[in-house]
């Protein structure tokens, strides 16, 4: 599903983020991507997602090189992986449902079927009673969650997520990773880059130190 | 076909959602396009009157050959034959001084006037049209039949009428240069609110990136943004023009009645409305594309 062929990722003026750099990720697999700050999480995802390029290797998703893609076909890659941001990037001038519509809306779904779907969505994560409500008015766990939902809303078939369980208290945290189980439990290939990886029980862990695979 | 309009109509409520949640931004920028357009479409306005005015008079330019009053109708026909042979001379019409009696007396301002003179004051009179209607050679001609006898007074009918042409073409000229320079400023409106609207939404472009949106789809919502900003500076510049020739039309009647003219100062036509409207929606639409074009390709 996923594959990291010898990739190596240097921001300007010369830190390398990620170095020589190769992994395999199978298609239903629960692979969880653990290091500390710095050691190149972030970057491995948003290589995937081809929001950064890297400076050599290659990554593929699906047999596909997306480094090399052209821009015009990015949007249809990232429409077939969800993604969870560490910042989780809500829109705070829409509404819960709003937010979770906008993939959908970006898709091009009628808006009757995107409506059935935005519900289903906010329902398995616990928020469809608070379809309207504004992201500001809901908890820490609450926009973790509607940040998931707005990720798996378009039923990817792979969804990636940056530290979805920081800030959040234990019983939240836990919260949060047993909904990625259930993902990963209906076939969604799950790949999470975070430092607390205990959480999510029974995945394949890699562990990164300083851009290099140590384990 | 269904799920595409949709998409549109969805992209036009946000751009009116927009634009109506800063009531005193959208107004303010809506009268300084309505302002800068109602310069041009109002002189289109004006060209548009004059050129009627001028349509309704005659612009074929003639002279009017006028007969000593003591002159008599062998006279007149003996200048009648000259003219008719004269090189340069088109056409004749002789108007006999009892037909422009008749004429005159058939105006109800003049006709008490006229009825208490003790005799028909009004001489005979040609009217000449010319083979060569250049100024030049008509003058040469009028200078010409001034010469001849019992010719009392000859008089270039139609100069005042090529003047008002020549000041048309200028005024048309003018315009275009005005529409043109506005229309380009127009531009430059949109694109500096669209640039402002971008950078105001730069969040949502980038978390819409990050879904997989298209660049199209993007650039929807802030294109209708500035199709319905030159559209609604265009029905400002509309009513302004409007409401300014509702203004001028008695004092503009009066002036013209002072030359024996008639004008009724009419607005915009439908095709000069639409044109008006048109223009200024695509110019609006064209800004927010190019703002838009430079945003993402710096993205």
């Amino acid at each position: 599903m996923i594959r990291f062929d010898r990739v190596s990722k240097r921001y300007p003026p010369g830190v390398d983020a990620l170095s020589d750099l190769s992994f395999d990720v199978a298609e239903r697999e629960m692979v969880v991507v653990g290091g500390h700050s710095g050691a190149g999480k972030s970057t491995l995802l948003k290589l995937i997602a081809a929001v950064e390029k890297p400076t050599g290797g290659a990554v593929l998703v699906g047999g596909q090189n997306v480094s090399g893609l052209a821009r015009s076909a990015l949007p249809y890659l990232r429409r077939r992986i969800g993604m969870v941001f560490q910042d989780q990037k809500l829109l705070f001038d829409r509404n819960v449902f709003e937010n979770v519509m906008l993939p959908l809306s970006i898709a091009g779904f009628p808006p009757r079927e995107a409506a059935q779907r935005v519900r289903a969505a906010l329902d398995k994560v616990g928020l469809a009673s608070r379809e309207k409500a504004l992201p500001v008015m809901l908890s820490g766990g609450e926009q973790q969650r509607l940040a998931i939902a707005r990720a798996v809303v378009n039923r990817p078939n792979m969804l990636l997520a940056d530290e979805p369980t920081a800030h959040l208290d234990n019983e939240t945290a836990a919260d949060v990773a047993r909904i990625f189980h259930e993902f990963h439990d209906v076939g969604v290939t799950v790949l999470i880059a975070t430092y607390a990886g205990d959480l999510f029980q029974g995945a394949r862990r890699l562990q990164l130190d300083h851009g290099k695979l140590v384990s | 076909m269904r799920v595409w309009l949709t998409h549109h109509l969805e992209a036009a409520r946000l751009a009116l959602r927009r634009l109506t949640a800063a009531p005193l931004n959208s107004v303010l920028s809506l009268l300084a396009i309505g302002i800068a357009l109602a310069l041009p479409a109002g002189g289109q306005m004006l060209l548009a009157n004059a050129r009627h005015m001028a349509g309704t008079t005659s612009a074929i330019p003639q002279i009017s050959v006028f007969m000593a009053t003591n002159a008599d109708r062998r006279a007149a026909t003996e200048i009648e034959s000259r003219l008719a042979k004269y090189g340069g001379v088109k056409q004749v019409q002789f108007l006999p001084r009892e037909d422009t009696l008749t004429r005159m007396k058939s105006s109800p301002g003049l006709r008490d006037v006229i009825e208490a003179l003790p005799a028909n004051p009004f001489p005979d009179a040609f009217v000449v049209t010319a083979t060569d209607d250049r100024p030049e050679a008509m003058e040469k001609l009028a200078v010409e039949f001034r010469q001849w006898p019992k010719v009392e007074h000859v008089q270039l009918d139609s100069a005042w009428v090529r003047r008002l042409d020549a000041l048309l073409k200028l005024g048309r000229t003018a315009v275009l240069l005005l529409g043109t320079l506005l229309g380009a400023g127009l531009i430059a409106i949109s694109f500096s609110i669209i640039r402002m609207q971008v950078l105001t939404h730069r969040a949502e472009i980038e978390v819409s990136q990050l879904l997989g949106a298209t660049d199209g789809f993007i650039q929807r919502p802030f294109l209708y943004y500035g199709f319905l900003l030159g559209l609604g500076g265009g029905i400002v510049a509309w009513l302004l023009v409007g409401a300014g020739a509702l203004w001028l039309r008695m004092p503009l009647s009066e002036l013209v009645r002072l030359y024996d003219l008639t004008l009724v100062l009419q607005v915009l036509d439908a095709r000069d409305s639409a044109l008006l409207l048109g223009l200024s929606a695509g110019l609006g639409w064209l800004g927010a594309m190019i703002s838009l074009r430079q945003h993402l390709r710096q993205g």
